[in-house]
């Protein structure tokens, strides 16, 4: 039986008086990949933005209910947000590489916790650039401009910068949005990957590619959680009518 | 039908024409001060012009080394930039990152009421107030140095170098600094470990183009700086400014078609291709930045 990573319990979500997440509960499990669909403005960006509280940077947003990260609510007094997101890093919908080398990227997030050691670094830029899948194709440039990469490049460049901290999960907001499909093949079987080693939480608008990649699926819709369960429970037998319209495309 | 067509034509002819009137004036004023300047060089070697170290065109001993003025200018330039550039960028950080947008929307019309006032203004604020303040900390300071102009016009070109490099960290996309948090990064970190340098290239141009208006300014130096045109680096004496020596030409009886009126004119060449210069390097950095990021 797996671990439970993200127990969610009863989530609000409001921006001033718009209700974008409407009591919510779920849970992530160790080391599965969790996509989360439903079509645009359903409040799935705004739940994963919770999880690693980047929504705490929105203005007028409101939290309401509980997220338990391994037992702990993230948003207790005493919860620090800084170290929270360096165990749940976030992956966004356009690849957003900082103007630096390939190789200052990865090791951003080393570097901002005083982790200066060269040796250390080349190492674990290497090996994260490795996990990324990205390695062999920029190993000889690791210090020119990540802008010079293409956008798959980049979205696994911003993989690998998520990786090189370790984290526990790993948050993506629609990472294949921008990406044509021979990229975005390359990254879902890179996410097959990573949930040996890592858990997955997808935010993702394509159908096909939430069945290919998923151990458990959510299908968000207006603000609430119509269903959830494991892929072929949403995908093949769904119990709601709205899932099943949903899920064959008969709406988005 | 064709009255309509005749005017949409008349319309056309008027704008193009004013259009064109900006172009003839700059291009005429192109004309005389290359004109003037060849004059100028016809009596005067350009290398005594370029590398001499006395400026005395309206002594006897007449003397067109042009290095006074230069270091002058500079001086006060370089003093001004200390004073605007630190505080420009800082202020635009506070502005763009930590201010709340309603502390902004404040702040910043009242920082443009600096840009409105004459520079005239400015000039005897230096030459009035900040001079004889310094003194008493400075002691040894003239009545008219190049320090106090200096830091006036530190102030003066403030809202320029703010708003410059408030474009700059504006123009850093939001997902950068989203992609920094994301990491764990604290707001100081994000501040000056992604948007700064990210806004790298913008704020260079920002201090060109303050570099720029700098040395370009007038009023200010022509009151409170003095009228010494000597090769110095000393910021407590008094010092002459390419601009201050024009005005000192310009208003005083000299008459024209002679080697000190010819004189502004080259110095006035000089002052232009090196604003030009400044500009163009800025605009070049400013499009690299925009590109970056289009």
């Amino acid at each position: 039986m797996k671990q439970i990573t993200l127990d969610i319990r009863s989530l609000h979500v409001y921006y001033d008086s718009f209700h974008a997440v409407n009591n919510v509960s779920m849970t992530i499990l160790e080391h599965t990949i969790t996509s989360i669909i439903g079509p645009s403005g359903c409040g799935k960006s705004s739940f994963l933005r919770v999880m690693n509280r980047m929504n705490d940077l929105v203005p007028h947003a409101r939290i309401m209910g509980e997220v338990l990260f391994r037992g702990a609510n993230i948003y207790a007094k005493d919860m620090c947000e800084i170290e929270l997101r360096r165990r749940i890093g976030m992956v966004f919908q356009k690849p957003n590489p900082f103007p630096f080398s390939i190789f200052d990227n990865v090791a951003f997030g080393l570097r901002i916790q005083k982790k200066h050691n060269k040796t250390f670094l080349r190492e674990r830029v290497e090996e994260s650039l490795r996990r990324a899948a990205l390695w062999d194709e920029v190993y000889d440039r690791l210090h020119q401009s990540a802008l010079e990469l293409s956008g798959g490049q980049q979205q696994r460049l911003c993989i690998a910068r998520a990786l090189a901290i370790y984290p526990d999960i790993l948050l993506m907001d629609e990472p294949c949005a921008s990406l044509d499909p021979k990229a975005t093949k390359r990254i879902e079987e890179l996410l097959e990957k990573l949930k040996e080693e890592i858990t997955i939480v997808i935010v993702t608008h394509n159908m096909q590619q939430a069945r290919r990649i998923s151990d458990y699926v959510a299908f968000f819709h207006t603000g609430e959680l119509v269903e959830w369960g494991t892929s072929e429970d949403i995908f093949d037998h769904p119990q709601k009518q709205l899932t099943k319209e949903y899920t064959q495309g008969l709406f988005g | 039908m064709s009255v309509s067509k005749s005017n949409e034509r008349l319309i056309q002819w008027t704008f193009a024409l004013c259009g064109a009137v900006s172009i003839f004036v700059t291009l005429g004023i192109f004309a005389v001060l290359f004109w003037e300047t060849f004059h100028f060089f016809q009596e005067v070697p350009l290398g005594a012009f370029l590398f001499g170290t006395k400026w005395t065109p309206l002594f006897v001993q007449k003397q067109f080394g042009i290095l006074p003025l230069i270091s002058g200018t500079l001086l006060i330039a370089l003093i001004a930039m200390i004073i605007a550039l630190p505080l420009g960028i800082s202020i635009a950080i506070f502005l763009r990152e930590y201010a709340s947008s309603h502390l902004r929307r404040t702040l910043k019309p009242i920082l443009e009421i600096l840009a409105g006032i004459p520079t005239i203004v400015y000039g005897y604020f230096a030459l009035l107030t900040v001079t004889p303040f310094l003194q008493k900390v400075i002691p040894e300071l003239a009545g008219f140095n190049a320090l106090s102009p200096g830091i006036v016009m530190g102030i003066m070109i403030l809202p320029l170098s703010v708003s410059l490099s408030d474009d700059a960290i504006h123009a850093v996309p939001e997902h950068l600094r989203m992609g920094a948090y994301a990491l764990g990064a604290k707001r100081l970190e994000v501040v000056f470990r992604v948007v700064l340098p990210a806004a790298m290239s913008g704020i260079v141009s920002a201090g060109i183009l303050s570099i720029s208006r700098a040395i370009g300014e007038t009023m200010l130096v022509t009151i409170a700086a003095g009228m010494r045109p000597l090769l110095t680096l000393n910021p407590l004496g008094p010092v002459q400014t390419i601009t201050a020596y024009i005005v000192q030409v310009s208003l005083g009886d000299t008459p024209t078609g002679t080697l000190e009126y010819s004189s502004i004119f080259a110095v006035a060449t000089v002052l232009f291709l090196c604003t030009f210069f400044l500009n163009t390097i800025a605009q070049r950095l400013r499009q690299s930045f925009q590109h970056m990021y289009a």
